[in-house]
């Protein structure tokens, strides 16, 4: 018997395992809405921006392996979601997302609310399509879900016109797809893989570099497992932070142009460097001329596009991080990286990673202060210097995980990406690590985590900056705070080289703001303050926001200068 | 630098040709020609694509082809044995008769129709290699002040014979 596609719709959803969508109404979507109206297995949770909904479900997808479902209206509703595809598709974030569409008849028409969703997404979506016929909505919604969470995961966007969600057609839900374009890569190349270990057990300083795929694969305990065994090194890209714990003492630290001095360094003597799960961005390598100038470069990815193409490599691995892992445990021996790994605690003795402790409350101690209220959980960063301070102090374990913007640095990503966090985690805590500027960018969401009672810890880092630019006019541009100063109003000198007494107050009042969504709001000024105010943040039943005041010049350093080598780090101002 | 050679199997649908065309914009490659057309399945199209490249960059252009859901089959042309054509209309315009038995010469000797005929232009149809094409379009530009150029690109498919008599392009273009 034939039934609606908005029947179709809600069958393949929970066909799929869907418990949860992130939705936002329109008239084109009014349909679906309804039916899911009717089903009580499927949880709605309605954001108050498009942007924020995307981030939402990049949050609950990340923090559970599981494809974030979202839906919106066309135009207005679609065109705001495309910042969130864009950063979901750089971070390799499975997301599914619905567009409505007006009619069939009407598209190309320039009808209201019309806009061609698919063009737009074509290059920031791993496959984004239009259905047609309401035949092919079972197949297309199946492709859709296979995509996103198989090879590379990544969003997918599909937009449905108006008149398929009504119309009747078949109510047969596809077991299974066969995209004849479409084959990740399931096995390992046992003879490269071969050829890669054997670089590295003969290595003499040999380093791992683990990127987003660990964390992506859920690769994190073989992963220990291969470390332990073989006994080498390991340094991260933010995207890998937690690929092992923290605290392990074979991890030397994040590398690249915030990184640790030792782990920069390490890259740079190593002679071979097996890396899993990396793209090789700019922000790891620095100048490619120079990066880990004396290393044969092993290099497992599960995107053969990502091999070869910043960094040319000794040994290509096309693979899931998990398969090849699981290989390498096979022939993993012990290696002697003493003379090594004493070599790397020389230099990381020499620049340790560690801010001035005379001068107040500084963000490290905030960040040591979130270490030890939080033995478990979610941390979940925005975008800027907060971000780097908690890529650089956070510690991780196995029941800590980092959820971060990495790749297109979207700033507004952190507060709802939280939320979906805690959406999908209701019994862990969760702790949303930002900024005065990128709080900004989706504050509005702070309503959401309120009506869908999603508790988060909001830790705001206020230096009344837009920090990380304003770090690079300090350090390059001779302090001319053009457009970085969030004080700044238009009583204030035509050309202002710093903060000082006279300077206007900020807006808003973070504390209030809070309160009037609902939330709790608290403000520290001094050290002594920060783990009290975590805890009754951790006690609390509804959002807690914490605004805390740090000094408004702090930069994050170590540094390196985009495109510089990663051995040429500034230290110190 | 130098041109290469993909011949691309992808899905007959909407918005693939942009999907595909916008890669070598999105991306800063240098696309030479594009031509596409259905194949005997009609659900699939194969396109013919040049493209100005290094090695490394043509090796990733091929790899990003390739993780497109739309594309089924990437072939590299560049080293294999292929038979490729161009069409090519020219118009030469405001000709006088010295100049229309000149182009009657031209059109002998690089084997190619004369489709029309007016008072004073003649029109020539030609399908050679790209690179013969452009060997005729140099020389009518050098002898003609008015002359129309319509090309479609090139199109291409692997040889049957290994040597391909004659009509073979090894890598030509250089």
């Amino acid at each position: 018997m034939d039934i609606t596609g908005r029947k179709l719709f809600v069958k393949a959803l929970l066909e799929e395992g869907v418990d949860t969508v992130f939705a936002y109404p329109g008239g084109m979507v009014t349909d679906i809405l309804d039916e899911l109206y009717k089903t009580e297995a499927i949880e709605l949770v309605l954001p108050r921006h498009e942007q924020g909904l995307v981030h939402e479900a990049e949050g609950y997808a990340k923090s559970t392996g599981r494809v974030g479902v979202c839906i919106v209206t066309s135009g207005p509703g679609a065109t705001n979601t495309l910042t969130a595809l864009a950063d979901a598709h750089y971070d390799c974030i499975p997301l599914v997302c619905f567009t409505g569409q007006v009619p069939l008849g009407l598209m190309g028409n320039d009808a209201f609310q019309e806009i061609d969703i698919v063009g737009m997404t074509r290059n920031i979506t791993k496959y984004s399509v239009t259905v047609r016929e309401r035949k092919e909505l079972g197949r297309i919604i199946k492709m859709a879900f296979h995509i996103a969470r198989t090879g590379k995961p990544g969003p997918v966007l599909i937009d449905i016109p108006k008149d398929i969600q009504t119309q009747p057609g078949p109510s047969q839900y596809p077991d299974s797809v066969n995209i004849r374009g479409y084959k990740p890569n399931e096995s390992v190349h046992i003879g490269q893989l071969k050829k890669g270990y054997k670089l590295l057990k003969g290595a003499k300083r040999p380093l791992f570099l683990l990127g987003g795929g660990i964390n992506i694969a859920r690769a994190n305990d073989r992963m220990l497992e291969l470390v332990e065994k073989t006994q080498v090194p390991v340094v991260t890209t933010i995207m890998g932070k937690g690929a092992i714990p923290t605290d392990h003492p074979l991890y030397i630290g994040n590398s690249g142009m915030h990184g640790k001095y030792a782990a920069n360094i390490a890259v740079s003597r190593c002679d071979v460097l097996f890396s899993i799960g990396t793209r090789f961005n700019d922000r790891i390598t620095g100048d490619l001329n120079e990066f880990a100038p004396n290393a044969k470069i092993v290099h497992v990815d599960v995107d053969t596009a990502s091999i070869s193409r910043n960094v040319v490599v000794d040994v290509p691995i096309v693979a899931d991080a998990n398969l090849a892992i699981e290989k390498l445990l096979e022939w993993a021996e012990p290696q002697k990286c003493t003379k090594w790994m004493e070599e790397i605690a020389g230099w990381d003795q020499e620049n340790p990673l560690e801010m001035r402790r005379d001068r107040g409350m500084t963000p490290q101690m905030i960040m040591e202060g979130i270490n030890q209220a939080f033995d478990s959980g979610i941390l979940v960063t925005d975008v800027g210097q907060h971000q780097m301070w908690a890529a650089q102090y956070i510690e991780l374990n196995k029941d800590k995980q980092f959820i971060t913007s990495g790749g297109l640095g979207t700033m507004g990503f952190g507060l709802p990406a939280a939320i979906g966090a805690k959406i999908a985690n209701p019994n862990k805590d969760v702790i949303c690590i930002t900024g005065d500027g990128g709080i900004q960018m989706n504050i509005q969401e702070l309503a959401t985590s309120i009506v869908q009672e999603a508790p988060v810890v909001v830790c705001l880092l206020n230096n009344y900056y837009l920090g990380m630019v304003r770090q690079m006019q300090q350090l390059w541009y001779g302090k001319r705070y053009e457009a970085t100063c969030l004080r700044r109003r238009k009583g204030c000198p035509a050309q202002c080289k710093g903060p000082g007494e006279q300077c206007p107050p900020y807006t808003p009042d973070f504390v209030k703001l809070a309160e009037s969504y609902g939330a709790k709001g608290l403000r520290v000024f001094r050290e002594e303050e920060i783990l009290p105010a975590l805890e009754e943040a951790r006690r609390s039943s509804v959002t807690t926001f914490i605004e805390f005041m740090i000094a408004t010049e702090d930069i994050v350093l170590p540094m390196v200068k985009g495109g510089n080598p990663m051995s040429e780090m500034i230290l110190s101002k | 630098m130098k041109n290469r050679w993909i011949a691309l199997y992808v899905e007959n649908q909407v918005g693939v040709l942009a999907k595909v065309s916008g890669l070598f914009s999105g991306k800063s490659y240098n696309l030479q020609s594009l031509t596409v057309g259905t194949t005997e399945d009609e659900t699939v199209s194969r396109m013919t694509i040049c493209v100005t490249s290094d090695d490394i960059t043509f090796e990733q252009i091929k790899k990003q082809l390739n993780r497109m859901v739309e594309v089924i089959k990437v072939i590299d042309l560049t080293n294999m044995a292929a038979h490729m054509k161009e069409i090519l209309f020219a118009k030469i315009k405001n000709c006088t008769v010295a100049d229309k038995a000149e182009v009657f010469q031209i059109a002998q000797v690089f084997q190619v129709e004369v489709a029309d005929i007016g008072v004073d232009s003649v029109l020539l149809e030609c399908t050679l290699t790209e690179r013969k094409n452009n060997e005729l379009i140099d020389l009518l530009k050098s002898r003609f002040r008015h002359v129309q150029i319509v090309r479609g690109g090139a199109v291409a498919i692997e040889g049957i014979s290994t040597s391909c008599a004659g009509r073979t392009v090894y890598r030509k273009n250089p």
